[in-house]
């Protein structure tokens, strides 16, 4: 509870909010006062200091505190509606009262600054942890293509009388794929430091989904990829208010995930259709789906399969829903009974059928 | 082309200086070269070239100020080389008076299709009313379009756009140009309407709307109306 509540609710309204809580139990237990004690009071005013105490800071706390005590003062202890304590009992009972909340307060601030410094330092250690993934695959990633790049050229340049034309256009070959796989690996880092970054502001606007799932099959198309792509696509689809940047990222992970982890010639189908305006876009292919143990940590960072083959960061799939909710929608996986993987994207936005327009 | 045409390239990076280079010689053009947005004004300032590439992210002047003042005189082709995914700064430099844009990485055949329609825009136009694009044929006098030999019916809105797009072929169009020409100023932002008509005119004139070829997404942009021969 104190996790939830630390740090969220400003100083002032945690001030309001205590005194306010103090004033309510105080005017209870002042109603209930022909049934309870004004002992008994003390005791619930100072239950309700130790809940304030697990949830706010340590002023506002210190504060009700103080405040709970002259209530039961001027309100419980007789004589009452005066500060004049009647009999010593009753003024070593106040006294007491005042140092028990008071210590409470601190002692409970204590225990959480200690749990606060705790998770910061579980949170780090994380972090660490995320950065050494990071890395691992990163340089993995980033060095492979550049290997074949350097490789290549200083086969061209050196070694140029020894190579057969074949030769030549196989390395050219190699240096253009090493490129490509460089460029997409930059392009994920970029979107995974927008979406760390937190500053991702969905740019709406009115989005033709045909429109859209061409254009990330065009660009995974460039790639050679040895998957047939098709499109199934309601004719009766509006238009989507939508930021068609990220939804055409989100398409193109989805379909380059699909390519690299199915085997040459199988087909990758993507369909969309519109559910009371909600888009729905299912992306599936005919591979060998996930293992069902894993299906629930595939969209998380630097998630790589088991026994998958080497290649890739574990940041496609972690894109892909970063930017769906992003966009305020969901990504769901699941496996198909027939065999191979179903991604389904479900986004609720504005639609535009414009049928008016139809004759214009 | 007879005579072959002068291109100035504005880059502050030498290996995409000496790639545009290798590329544009081999393909009969003449290249000269400027580092610096400052350099590169003086140099088309003395010698005007037929068309410049100019690098929006240069070290000493910002790519569109040098835009701006090139403007103030410069009349030819001028192609905008971007990184990517900055839309914003190409509708920005198209705006104000760029021809069209390449964004890094970009392909040599893109590159030198771009400059192939950019000088073409420049020859005076052929007084031909008939256009044909590959299986299409427009008359622009009679107002009709044949698609396959078979007249295609187009509403007037549809047959605008058409029209409009045919006079631009290869040229990238901006979403904004687009709903200002075709639909007035007070539509600049009713983008809905571009895209329901784009969707019903490539159903009516590309052969796969769903992977149309003829009328081309230009990503966050606009559209280019693109003819293979």
């Amino acid at each position: 509870m104190a996790a939830l509540f630390n740090n969220k609710i400003s100083s002032t309204k945690q001030y309001i909010f205590s005194i306010m809580l103090v004033i309510a139990v105080g005017g209870i237990c002042y109603f209930l006062s022909t049934f309870l004690g004004y002992r008994v009071t003390a005791f619930v005013l100072l239950l309700t200091v130790s809940v304030l105490a697990m949830i706010f800071d340590i002023l506002p706390v210190l504060f009700s505190a103080a405040l709970s005590a002259l209530i039961w003062n001027f309100f419980f202890i007789p004589p009452k509606f005066t500060f004049h304590i009647g009999t010593t009992e009753d003024l070593i009972l106040f006294l007491m009262y005042f140092v028990i909340a008071m210590v409470n307060a601190v002692l409970t601030y204590k225990i959480r600054q200690a749990e606060k410094i705790t998770r910061q330092r579980e949170e780090k250690e994380h972090t660490v942890k995320l950065y050494n993934t990071l890395l691992n695959s990163l340089s993995h990633e980033l060095r492979t293509p550049i290997a074949a790049i350097i490789g290549a050229t200083d086969n061209l340049q050196n070694n140029n009388a020894r190579l057969t034309p074949q030769n030549r256009n196989d390395l050219i070959g190699e240096i253009s794929k090493a490129s490509f796989r460089l460029n997409q690996q930059v392009e994920n880092l970029l979107n995974m430091s927008r979406l760390e970054s937190g500053f991702i502001q969905p740019k709406n606007d009115w989005c033709d989904i045909n429109e859209i799932v061409y254009d990330a099959v065009k660009q995974i198309e460039e790639n050679d990829i040895q998957q047939r792509i098709t499109i199934n696509i309601n004719p009766a689809i509006p238009l989507f208010k939508l930021d068609k940047g990220l939804l055409v990222q989100v398409i193109y992970n989805l379909l380059n995930n699909a390519a690299q982890h199915t085997d040459a010639g199988s087909s990758i189908n993507i369909s969309a259709a519109c559910h009371t305006d909600v888009l729905q876009i299912i992306i599936q292919d005919n591979g060998k789906g996930f293992p069902a143990d894993e299906i629930k940590n595939v969209f998380d960072k630097f998630y790589r399969l088991k026994n998958s083959k080497t290649g890739g960061t574990g940041l496609g799939l972690s894109i892909v829903k970063g930017f769906t909710e992003a966009m305020g929608g969901n990504v769901n996986l699941e496996n198909i009974s027939t065999g191979g993987a179903r991604f389904i994207i479900e986004i609720a936005a504005e639609t535009s059928y414009l049928k008016n327009l139809k004759n214009e | 082309m007879s005579n072959r045409a002068e291109i100035l390239i504005i880059d502050d990076e030498a290996p995409i200086r000496r790639l545009l280079e290798i590329t544009l010689q081999s393909n009969d053009y003449n290249v000269t070269e400027a580092a610096t947005a400052k350099e590169g004004i003086i140099m088309a300032a003395s010698h005007p070239p037929d068309l410049i590439i100019l690098d929006l992210g240069l070290p000493d002047t910002n790519g569109h100020e040098v835009l701006q003042q090139l403007r103030e005189w410069f009349t030819n082709p001028v192609l905008i080389l971007s990184v990517q995914k900055s839309e914003e700064d190409i509708i920005k430099a198209l705006d104000n008076g760029a021809n069209d844009y390449l964004v890094k990485p970009f392909r040599t055949g893109e590159l030198l299709a771009r400059i192939r329609s950019a000088l073409r825009s420049t020859l005076p136009e052929e007084n031909n009313s008939l256009i044909n694009f590959g299986n299409l044929q427009i008359d622009l006098a009679a107002r009709t379009v044949k698609k396959n030999n078979d007249t295609v019916k187009l509403t007037a809105t549809e047959y605008a756009l058409l029209a409009l797009f045919a006079k631009n072929e290869g040229r990238v169009l901006t979403h904004q140009y687009l709903l200002k020409e075709i639909w007035g100023p007070g539509y600049i932002n009713q983008s809905q309407y571009l895209r329901v008509f784009i969707a019903q005119l490539r159903k009516k004139i590309e052969t796969d709307a769903n992977r149309p070829e003829l009328i081309v997404t230009e990503s966050g942009v606009g559209y280019r109306f693109i003819c293979k021969e």
